[in-house]
Order: structure tokens, then sequence, then C-alpha cells
């Protein structure tokens, strides 16, 4: 393809690709022969050897001389990993799950060559109990509005034709050719779009106190920095819609007045850093990034860095003294990065999600994007829900949807029947919800007021099987671990707290424990330099505030309700089943059991250090815990 | 701005190495008195632990004397980043993925079973160098949990009955070539 | 101006000041640990890592931290509501609780910032005693340094000072999290690092992470030795600081006192550096014109500065032929006594030990290196800072304020003027000149004072005229100053030829080994007062015109540069 030297030229180059997509945006008003075989090529499905998949239907088409009719490529993460590796067959909308390298074989025998569906590889609905064929027929599916996500699983990601196809550039067409830097901006607020990595500041206000200050160099960096564990949202959008971030970048850099950009992507995201890399050049070959972009005289263009491995990188001035080669190290706000970041020129930090939904705000509106949402949180939110719930992956809802709606409607409810306990947002920086407030609409002041936050969308189920006290031990640990130890709250404050919870978990707390796990908390949030520092203690907060029975429970009772706490569970010796042959004695480190032989064996639970060993031993299953 | 570097150790390793590093160096067009000149030295570095293994006083002193920037900052640099090892790894380097939901799905059960079948625990090598054992962070693929990589291949939905098998296939490969490691890019 | 109203104290301050600095201005004292601002030599260490500083501002969710925070029009600001002082306690109760609780054991003690801050707090526990603490090893290996990285507080004080200031280096934050310190790269020992050992990092450090290596022991065990001869030599900025440990004004010369009191402690004899000042100016003045007349090697560097030799040693080494052979007072002093004034007194050289008294760190590297041994033995066998000084005093039962003035022991105790000003940034350089100038004009100078080289300013320069010659000299304190000059004598840029550099900002006289001033930088300018003051008031102010050193080179060294004179008195650098 050639260089694409304005507006007019993209919309013909538009005009020309389109029909590469024909099979599936038009869906069944095209010869039923053709066929369009998309297999995901997320990390997920890729580590599952999709790309086999894909090489294998391919080789299938050439042997079958089917070229003319049938394609097979990889597209973007369809967030439904557990079922991975997922094949969609367009035009029929057809969703196989599952599917391994030499179930190929018989995709295309029976469906492709045949029409017919390979049933034992279609999804099967947890609570429906049923095979569901089409992917707008899933409950998974079928609540979600997908904005941010809306290419994955339509198009290749390696081909930017396929981008172009969808409209892809038509949007910064339009702000170059048509736009003042002024009305992006104005349009950009009156949209409502919040900044999706977990603050929720208001990007179009973002952007705009950095288009204000005047200076020879600004920055557009994409915060593609993903951390919270759990969180995979950004690498979705990364390894499978590239093109969107980067043309988002390049309006945002019109609006703010920079010609350089700068996405600083996780090292532990090789796919991503793979398919971007590619975007780019496609992008530059195009001339769709460079000088004097559709002949607009704006010039953009786009460098990747690589993180290494520090969790607190993602936080804006961290990841900016990162990039600039030094130790990711926050430092303090004011000066905001708007008016001196990167090397102290203005810099705006954008989350990949908030930047895939700017080019579409762009050419469907932003009373469109308004509309969608509540009244102070607009647009749609990506999640990534995993935990304890039937259907895990990524869900992309509208604002407003309640926690009911996505724990039952899309995630099919409590794996296992086990009750829903409480749900985690946020990650290491947010809370615990309980049932109580299943019915809130989500919203970033909503979840705020509930003692969470909207974070970066990691969700996680809870059944009653979790420790509530445990599981604010396992943020804590986190929050020690990636602790960049410059300010000392965070530094020796996260890791006196997390020393208080192992103690609550091993059956050593106090009441005095639980009064300083209070106070400390709230001083570390009111003290600490940076956001994961000032958040580090609320998951203990707000399991605090909502389950404060189970802290109760371990320091009063020395008992742990869900019976997560190994140590706190008291082994014991069934009289009906003991039959007296020492066995478990023997093999005790600490002679915590007596007992004669052939007679009842007790366990002194004063000595016993839960090792289990015991337990492991006997032959009766006489050793339970309780 | 130089600095030269008192108690700079000899080159031990191998200056094929080096000259590897220093063509993907060139290519970086480092002007020595740039203040903004240590913005690739990340990139730098990921470059040289994938040709050398690890990170150790001689590479850094190399690096350093590149960008003109003191041994102290690079050393400084690599303490912060959990990528950056200045001891060798084992030429199979296994990570456990220890997010929420791989720790929920039971890696720490799998964790102990790499260290009980290699007899060594996490952040150590075998004593021949074949094998290491780290936690990793999340990798985002939480719907494959637990999550394992080696070297660059990602296992998923790992328990601790195949640790074995993910281990025999590294076995026979280290046995037949004698260094499994992968150049990492 | 910016109006704001702090504590209900209205306050009116210029537009960027920080809330900390507002609140100074109407004398409220917020608590800090990190912060610190050095601005005479350009030293703003503003990492707000300790939070000590944080305070209400009202419309704001969090506390703020004050020292890094600008005021903003009608801020409303608290700094000891119960909300403040709740957080401040509980930081310290966390510093406290990864910190050795071994203050009656510390050197620091009563001269530690953070055992202040806990004692005006009134922290009366030990909370989190169960917890975690960092185990670090302690440093002793460069034997002028001392690192105890258990006491680090992460201010980075030291970071800032090595890196920004001194430029040397030498100093990181290593790790992350719970576990970060600074120190050398790779933890290595500091022997091994390019450390300089300037001592500034001493200086700053709010904690004994930093110290110097002490001698006290071995100095009192020499004392007792009745075998030994125990001979002490003490340096120009010790006289015009030691007082302060003593609660005299900073920079009042007490020079008389102090030899009485060493007396007091047992020395044999007491000889001040002064003299082996003036024996370097006969030295290097000499040098000076030698290579001026020949316009060979320079411009010539002085050398009496060991933090200031390192730096070249390590960071120029291909300029390691420019500065001076001369040894620095120090080590002259060390080498004329165990060696006229040993055979003069029937001493055995094996059987003395030689004590030097020194505001620096670097020194007690200075006296350890093999090039300042003669005959096998070192010139200076243990180097004590003043601090260490006023501890062996006060042990004693020596009170520095009511003894009685004493003079130094001949031979090495006469001194000028001229000598005496080394301890500040200029002096040597000016001293010089005193000689220099009348050597070669053959006419005596009626004003010695140079005044355009002196000042706290790290880098200054003048032109001075020597019959038909202009000699363009320059003056540098601060490694940062220096490297800037040394860069220039790389690029061939420099025009000067005789250039002094001190490592220390404002010269000896805020050296490593001084009685702490954290952010006093008056305290500085008042001991290099002190040192002019003495020189105004000296009969003689030129070091050739010194007597004693007149006498020294009659009977012992002959003439300045002769072999002899380059045995004991220079090194092959």
């Amino acid at each position: 393809m050639t260089r694409i030297n304005s507006q007019q030229q993209l919309l013909e180059t538009y005009q020309q690709v389109r029909p590469l997509l024909n099979l599936r945006l038009n869906g069944q008003d095209v010869a039923s022969s053709e066929r369009t075989i998309m297999v995901c090529g997320g990390t997920g499905c890729h580590a599952s050897e999709s790309q086999q998949l894909v090489a294998n239907f391919q080789a299938l088409i050439e042997e079958n001389g089917l070229s003319d009719s049938v394609q097979a490529s990889v597209t973007g993460c369809f967030g439904f990993c557990e079922q991975g590796p997922i094949v969609k067959i367009y035009p029929d909308d057809v969703f196989y799950v599952q599917v391994k390298p030499e179930d190929a074989h018989e995709i295309f025998e029976e469906h492709i060559l045949d029409n017919r569906r390979v049933e034992r590889l279609l999804y099967t609905d947890p609570v429906l109990q049923e095979r569901v064929a089409e992917q707008h027929n899933i409950p998974f599916y079928q609540p979600q509005q997908r904005i941010a996500l809306r290419h994955a699983g339509l198009i290749n990601p390696e081909d930017i034709r396929e981008y172009i196809a969808v409209e892809g550039y038509q949007a910064l067409g339009k702000v170059l050719t048509e736009m003042t830097p002024q009305q992006v901006i104005e349009e950009m607020k009156r949209s409502g779009l919040r900044g999706r990595g977990g603050a929720g500041f208001s990007a179009g206000k973002k952007w705009e106190f950095a288009q204000q200050y005047d200076a020879p160099e600004k920055f557009i960096i994409c915060n593609a920095d993903e951390g919270d564990p759990g969180a995979f949202m950004d690498r979705s959008i990364m390894e499978g819609d590239a093109h969107t971030v980067i043309e988002g970048m390049a309006i945002a850099g019109y609006a703010i007045g920079a010609n350089q950009g700068y996405v600083y992507i996780r090292a532990e995201y090789p796919l991503a850093v793979q398919r971007l890399r590619r975007a780019l050049d496609q992008a530059r070959e195009l001339g769709l990034l460079g000088t004097d972009i559709l002949g607009s005289g704006f010039d953009f263009d786009i460098d990747i860095r690589l993180g290494a491995g520090a969790f607190v990188c993602g936080e804006e001035t961290a990841l900016i003294h990162s990039m600039q080669g030094e130790r990711g190290e926050p430092t303090t706000k004011p000066p905001f990065p708007a008016q001196s970041g990167l090397w102290g020129c203005p810099t705006i930090v954008n989350n990949v999600e908030t930047l895939a939904n700017v080019p579409v705000i762009f050419t469907r509106g932003a009373d469109w994007y308004n509309s969608i949402g509540t009244e102070t949180s607009k647009g749609t939110k990506v999640f990534a829900l995993a935990g304890q719930v039937n259907n895990i992956g990524l869900v992309e809802v509208p604002m407003g949807i309640t926690l009911r709606q996505i724990i039952y409607d899309i995630g099919g409810g409590i794996k296992g029947g086990g009750e829903f306990k409480a749900i985690q947002t946020g990650g290491p920086s947010g809370g615990c919800i309980p049932s109580k407030f299943l019915d809130v609409p989500i919203d970033y002041e909503s979840l705020a007021s509930i003692g969470s936050m909207m974070g970066s969308g990691g969700m996680i189920v809870l059944s009653d099987a979790t420790c509530m006290v445990k599981f604010a031990r396992y943020y804590l640990e986190f929050s020690v671990e990636e602790s960049c130890g410059r300010c000392l709250p965070c530094r020796v404050g996260t890791k006196r707290l997390h020393e208080i919870l192992v103690n609550i978990t091993e059956g050593r707390g106090t009441e005095a424990d639980l009064v300083e796990l209070k106070e400390l908390s709230e001083i570390i949030s009111d003290t600490a330099l940076c956001g994961l520092g000032q958040t580090a203690p609320n998951p203990v907060l707000s399991t605090m505030k909502y389950f404060w029975d189970e802290y109760v429970a371990h320091v009063h009772d020395h008992r742990c309700p869900a019976g997560a706490c190994e140590k706190m569970l008291n082994y014991e010796i069934d009289p009906e089943k003991c039959i007296g042959c020492t066995a478990c004695a023997r093999v005790c480190p600490v002679d915590a059991i007596s007992g004669q032989v052939k007679q009842l064996h007790t366990i002194d639970q004063v000595r016993c250090i839960k090792c289990g060993a015991c337990k492991a031993k006997c032959k009766f299953k006489a050793v339970n815990i309780n | 701005m130089s600095y030269t570097h008192q108690g700079c150790p000899g080159k031990q390793l191998a200056l094929e190495r080096y000259e590897q590093l220093n063509t993907y160096i060139e290519t970086l067009h480092i002007v020595p008195d740039n203040p903004r000149r240590k913005d690739t030295l990340i990139q730098t570095l990921h470059k040289a632990q994938g040709i050398f293994g690890y990170l150790p006083d001689e590479v850094q002193h190399h690096i350093a004397q590149k960008y003109n920037i003191s041994h102290a900052e690079v050393s400084g640099v690599i303490s912060f980043y959990n990528y950056f090892t200045t001891t060798p790894k084992g030429d199979v380097q296994i990570n456990v993925c220890l997010g929420t939901a791989c720790y929920v799905a039971g890696a720490d059960k799998v964790m102990q079973e790499f260290e009980r079948v290699l007899d060594i625990k996490s952040g150590e090598v075998t004593p021949d160098g074949s094998f290491s054992i780290e936690g990793l962070r999340c990798v985002g693929a939480c719907s494959l949990a637990p999550v394992v990589t080696v070297n660059e291949k990602v296992y998923g939905k790992v328990q601790p009955e195949k640790v074995p098998e993910i281990l025999e296939h590294y076995l026979t490969e280290v046995s037949a070539t004698g260094d499994a490691s992968n150049d990492q890019d | 101006m910016i109006n704001v109203i702090i504590d209900n104290q209205p306050v009116s301050v210029a537009e960027g000041t920080t809330i900390l600095d507002a609140a100074r201005q109407t004398r409220i004292n917020i608590p800090t640990l990190c912060h610190l601002d050095l601005s005479e030599f350009k030293m703003h260490n503003q990492v707000a890592s300790c939070r000590m500083c944080v305070v209400e501002v009202e419309g704001r969710r969090n506390l703020a931290p004050s020292c890094a925070t600008p005021v903003s029009e009608g801020m409303k600001i608290t700094t000891n509501s119960q909300r403040v002082l709740s957080a401040r306690r509980k930081l310290l109760q966390l510093m406290l609780s990864n910190h050795p609780a071994d203050c009656l054991i510390c050197a620091k003690s009563t001269d530690c910032e953070l055992q202040k801050q806990a004692w005006e707090f009134g922290i009366n526990f030990q909370a989190y005693k169960q917890g975690a603490r960092c185990d670090f090893a302690i440093d002793k290996t460069s034997g002028a340094l001392k690192r105890d990285p258990n006491k680090c507080i992460m201010c980075r004080r030291c970071e800032t000072m090595c890196n920004e200031v001194q430029t040397v280096g030498a100093l990181t934050a290593f790790g992350r999290g719970f576990e970060a310190i600074v120190g050398p790269a790779e933890m290595q020992p500091l022997v091994n690092s390019n450390c300089v050992y300037c001592g500034q990092c001493v200086s700053v450090c709010p904690t004994a992470a930093l110290t110097g290596v002490g001698y006290i022991q071995e100095t009192w065990e020499a004392l007792f030795d009745k075998s030994k001869t125990v001979v002490v030599q003490v340096a120009p900025a010790v006289r015009v600081a030691i007082g302060e440990e003593f609660g005299l004004p900073p920079g009042e010369p007490v020079t008389g006192k102090l030899v009485a009191g060493l007396r007091r402690l047992g020395f044999d004899a007491v000889f001040d550096t002064t003299f082996g000042a003036d024996l370097t100016i006969m030295e290097e003045a000499h040098e000076i014109i030698e290579r001026v007349t020949k316009d060979e090697n320079l411009p010539i560097l002085t050398s009496c500065c060991p933090g200031w030799v390192n730096f070249l040693k390590f960071h120029f080494p291909n300029l390691s032929y420019m500065p001076s052979s001369c040894k620095s007072p120090q080590q002259m002093v060390g080498a004329v006594s165990k060696s006229y004034y040993a055979a003069n007194m029937g001493i055995e050289p094996e059987n003395m030990v030689m004590v030097a008294v020194m505001p620096c760190i670097a020194k007690k590297y200075e006296a350890a290196l093999p090039e300042h041994q003669v005959n096998g033995l070192p010139d200076v066998d243990y180097v004590i800072t003043t601090r260490e000084l006023a501890k062996m005093l006060k042990e004693a039962g020596i009170d520095l304020r009511y003894m009685a003035d004493e003079g130094f022991d001949d031979p090495l105790g006469e001194s000028t003027g001229a000598g005496v000003i080394f301890g500040a940034s200029g002096g040597v350089l000016e001293a010089a000149l005193r000689t220099v100038h009348e050597t070669v004009t053959g006419q005596e100078l009626e004003d010695v004072n140079f005044t355009a080289v002196r000042g706290m300013a790290g880098a200054r320069e003048a032109s001075i005229q020597l019959e038909d010659r202009t000699i363009r000299v320059a003056v540098a304190a601060g490694l940062g100053n220096a490297r800037t000059i040394l860069e220039n004598i790389e690029k061939g840029t420099s025009k000067y030829d005789v250039i002094e550099i001190m490592a220390c900002p404002g010269g000896c006289v805020n050296g490593g080994g001084q009685p702490y001033t954290q952010d006093r930088q008056e305290v500085i300018e008042q001991r290099i007062k002190g040192l002019y003051a003495i020189d105004g008031s000296q009969a003689i102010r030129k070091s050739h015109e010194n007597p004693s050193v007149q006498r020294l080179y009659q009977e012992f060294f002959g003439e300045p540069g002769s072999e002899k004179a380059h045995e004991l008195l220079h090194v092959g650098h």
C-alpha cells in the first residue's frame, strides 16, 4: 500500500479495504460459502498454541483450494480466556471454545465444508446448562457494550488494512483537517471520558492543562504498565487493537501540541510489545505516523519504552522517572506532569483504555459517548472479572450497571454453588464490597463512597471460602513487595501493617493489634507520598469496615470463620476412627501427640504447630481439621 | 562529565558478547553530555541481560561508561527492577506467577512442588546452573491460573502434578544441547 | 506577594515559597529530617521522604509535605493539630522501629537529628518491637569513612551531596521497599568504590549512617604507653570551630586554650599544622615560580586536600601530573617531626606517635597512604577529627572554656597569618601569592590581602600582576566546581596558571570532621571570618618570614626544592 497523504485519500483507501470485512460486518448478505475464521491471538490463547491453530486452518484452506472464499487469521483477545483457545466463524457468529490445534481439521470438515456446527466445541453456559452457538447469545456477552474492546474478535491486529476498514484513522483525519486543538479538547470534555487507569480524572481537563502551558516540547505517554494483579484489560487492547491506541495518542498530541509520544509498556507483555511494534511500523509506512500526517502539517511519532518489573512505575511520576532511565520512584505533585513532566516538559500520561476510547468519541461524537453511563461517569469500563465466579474474563459494560448484574448476569454466578461474600475492586488500592451493595450502580463516585474504588478494572469475586483477613494480608504482601522505598510511611508502615496481619492470621493477634491496624492505616493513607502508599491500606480498612466480625473472631476466639488460615485450624483426632497405631505421634516434629498403643491418641493444641504431618500420615483418616 | 572507574574489574566475560552489546548501543547514538541520554538505559540493561544472562559488575561498568554516568547510578537502577539480576540465573528459568488469580488457584503449591523436585528455593539456582526458580508478579493471563513461564514459554492451568512433566521436557533439552537458554530480546 | 495563614498567623511571602519556609518566617518550626537547603553551596535536598513536615491544608484531602508544597494565595495551614501531631508521632515510631536502638553507644548521640526529634516528641516507648529490622553489615574498610546502613533513614541528603554537589557519583539508593538504603554501587565496600572520602556526606547525614572511622581509642592507647613519645598537631580550621562543642560562639579562635587542653591530655609536644602550611608554601611557591617561569605543566594545582586529590586520580587520571608534588601540611609536619625533631630530641622515630587533629575525613585516608611513609614509618599515625578531640577533652574532664592560653611547642609551633588561612577556601592560594609575589618581584608586599580570592562562592578568579607577567589564578571549593575547572583543562579552554582546589564547599572550615552545622551556613561564614581575623592580628603574615621555618631550612633542608626537601616533603605524583 502507498502512503496516504490526505483525509480524502484515507477515505478512498477505506472504500478500497472495506470489503475485507464484508463477511464480518455485513453478516448474512454474502455468498453462503464464504467464511472468515478468526482465532484468538491473545496471550492466554497464544500460550495454548492458537498460532498453530491459525496455521492449521490456513494449510487446510490451501489444500482445499478455497483461498478465494475462506480466510483464517488471528484476532484480538475475546476476553473469555478460561474458555480459550477461541475460534469464531463469520458471518455465522459461531463461537467455538477450548479448541486445540488438531481440532482445526474437524471444524474445517464439518463447519466450513459442510455448514454443520461442531457441537462438542460449542460453549456450554453453566447456568442454562446447554450449548450456545452464537456469540451474541452467550450470556457472558449479552449485557456487554464493547467500545474500548470494539475490535477484539473482529479484526486482525497485525494488518493495518483491517483497522482502516473499520474507519480507523478517520478520527485523526477529521481532527487534523476540521478541528482546532481547542475544539478537540472541548469535545473531549463534553464526552465526559475520565481516566481509566484508576484515578478517574477528566481526560479532557487534563489535556487542557497541558495545552495551556507554553513550552517548546511536550509529550504524550501511554501508560501500558498494567500492574494490578488480576487485571489484563490493557494487555488485551494492546494485543488486539494497538492502532486505536496509536490513533488516540496522535489525537492527544494534536490537542496539546506534542509531536512525540511514548508507550511505556511492561516487559511482561512480550506479545503486546510485538503487536505494537508491528502496528507502529505499518502506520509509519502509510504516513499515518511521522511527518505531515495526512498532509496536515502535523508531525507525530511514537517510541516504545519497556518497563522492567516494578508495579510502582504505573504511577505517572514514577513512570516518567523510569522513562528517564532512573529508578522508578514517584515524586511530589505539584508540579503535575501536565505542567512539568518528562524532562521538565508538559506531559500527559494516559491509560491504554482511556486512549482506546478517544477515536470513537470523534467518529461517533461526544454526545453519543456521554449518553452512555451515569451523571458523573460516562461511557463504558472494561473489567477483568476473576475469582469464584463461573465466567471469568474481560467484560466491558456501561457505567451504572450494578455489581449484581456483572456477577450474576455476566459472570454466571458463584462457582461451585458457594455463597457470594464480597467483590474486590481496584486491586491492591481498592476495597471489598459486601452483598448489601450489590445493587449500587457502578461509577467512580459510588464505588469510592462505599469504601472501594474503580481502579484499573480488576474485579475479584470472593465466596464464603475466603478469609477476608487473609485476603487483606495478601494485598499488603503485594504492596510491601512493590513499595519503592522512598517515603517512610509506605516503606516501613506497610511492612508493619503486613506483620500485624500475619500475626492475626497465624493466631497471635491481640485487641491492641486491631486498634493499631486502623490507626496505622489511616496515617499511612494520610502521609504517604504517592498513590501506591496512600491506597495500600485500603484492603485493610475496607475489610475491617465490612467484615469486622472476622477480625474479632481471629483475635478473640482464635478462630478463622472461613477456615482458610492454616495456622489457626485445630487438628483433632476422631475417636471413632483412631486405632492407636501411633504412626502420627512418631512423625510429629514437636511431640504434640500422646497416647498408648491401641488407645485413642490426642493432640496437644498448645504444642501443635499445624504442620499437617499427622494428617498426611494417618491411614485411617482419623485426623481432622476444624 | 567523565566518570572513570577506580576499582573497575577487568573484563572476564567473552569479548564477542561485549561486541554484541556495543553494536546495539551504537544504534542508540548516545551523546555523552546530553542530559537526556539515560532514557534508553533500561532497554540497554534488558539487552545486556539477554546477552550475558545477568548483569555483573564488569558489565555495569561498561554500560556506565557508554552512558557517561556513574557505576553507582547503573547499580541503583538495576537493583530497583525485578527483571534485572546481578547473579547468574539458570539456563532454564522457571517463573511461577504469584498474582491474585494464580494465588487463589493454588500457585503456592505449584511453587513448593518445583522447589521440592529441583531441591532449591525460589530465588536460587541449581548447583549445575541449569535451573532457577523465581516468583513473578501477575503476567495478565489470569484465566489460565495458575500460570508458570519457563524462559518465555507460558504454561497455563499448572497443577503440582504437572510439574515433573514440564521439567522432563527441559531436562531432555538441557542434556541434549547442554544449554537450553534462549536469547531474550 | 502571597498571603497565607499558618496556625492563625497571617504571613506574606514571595511566590514559590514553600509552606516550610513561610512558617519559618513567622517563627513556626515545622520539624524536618530529610529536607536540607544549603543554598550557598547549591545543595537542595527536597525529596519529601521522611514526611515529618506534613501539615494540614484546608481543602486538601491528605496532609501536605510542607518542605515541597508551594504556598498559594489564601492558603490556610495548620501545623500542630491533633491529626498532624499524631501522624508525626506515628512516623517517628515507624522510623525508630527500623533503627538500632543503641543511642547510648552511638557516636552521634547528642548530635543526631533523629534522636533530637524523638526526644522533642516525647517518644517514650518502642513500637513494633517484634517487627523485622534491616541487618546490613557495617563498613569501615576505607579506614576513613564508616557506613552503618542500618541507621540509614533514606533522607537522600548524602546522595544529593555526592552526586549533585560534589559530582563524585559514589552513592545511590539501592534496592526497593523496606530494604532500600543508600550506599555505593552494589553495596560494595566503600574502599572499592570511587568514593574520594571528602566527607561531605558525613556532614549532612542526620544519623550515624555515615560517620568518620574513629581513632580515639588508638590515641588513648598511645598516650598511656610510657614507651612512646606522642606528639600532636592541630589544623587551622580546628581552632575556630572546636569552641562550638563547648558552647562558645562559632568562629571564636580558641587556639591557646586548645593547646593547653592538649597538653593536659598528655601529649608530649603540641605542634601547629599551620607551621606545616608555611612549610608547604615554601615548597609550593618554589614550584609555582618554576612552572610559571618555564611556562610548563600549567596550570599548577594545589594538592593539600586529599579528597580533591582522590577526585583527580579517580575521575581525571590523565591529569595526574598537574597537581603540585608537595605533601599536605599535615604530612609535612609528620615527616619533619619524625626526622628533624626526633633527631634533635634524641627520640627514636619508631617510638614516636604522631596524632593529627583535623577538620577532615579524608585526612584519615591520606595518613594511611603508602606514599606518606618515610623509611617504612607513616608520617602521621592517627587522625582524629575536631569532634573526636572534643570528646576526648570532655572525657578527661577538660573544659576548654576555662583553660588558660598556652603556646605551641617549638620548633614546629611557630606560624604566620598566611599559614592559618589555609583553613578557608582561597587561603592556600593567598598564602602562596604572598610568598610568590615577594620572591618574584624582590619587593616587600605592602598589602598582603588578596581579597579577590576570598569568599564562600564556589568558584572565584583573579589576575595578579607580577612584574611583567600577569598570572591568572582561580579558586574552587566543592568538587562540582573542581570538575568544571578540570573539564576546561582537558578541553584546553582553561586560562589559569595557578588553581587552588578544596573538596569541601567553603574550605576546610566546613570539613567532614567539624562540629555539625546542619543548615546553619552562617556558622561556616563565622569560622572563615575567625581565620582571617587571626591572620589580620598576626605580626608575621607571610610564610617565608616564619623564623622557625627559616631555621628549618638553614639547619635541615637547605633550600626549597632541595633533594632532602623532595625526599621528605614531596610525593612522586
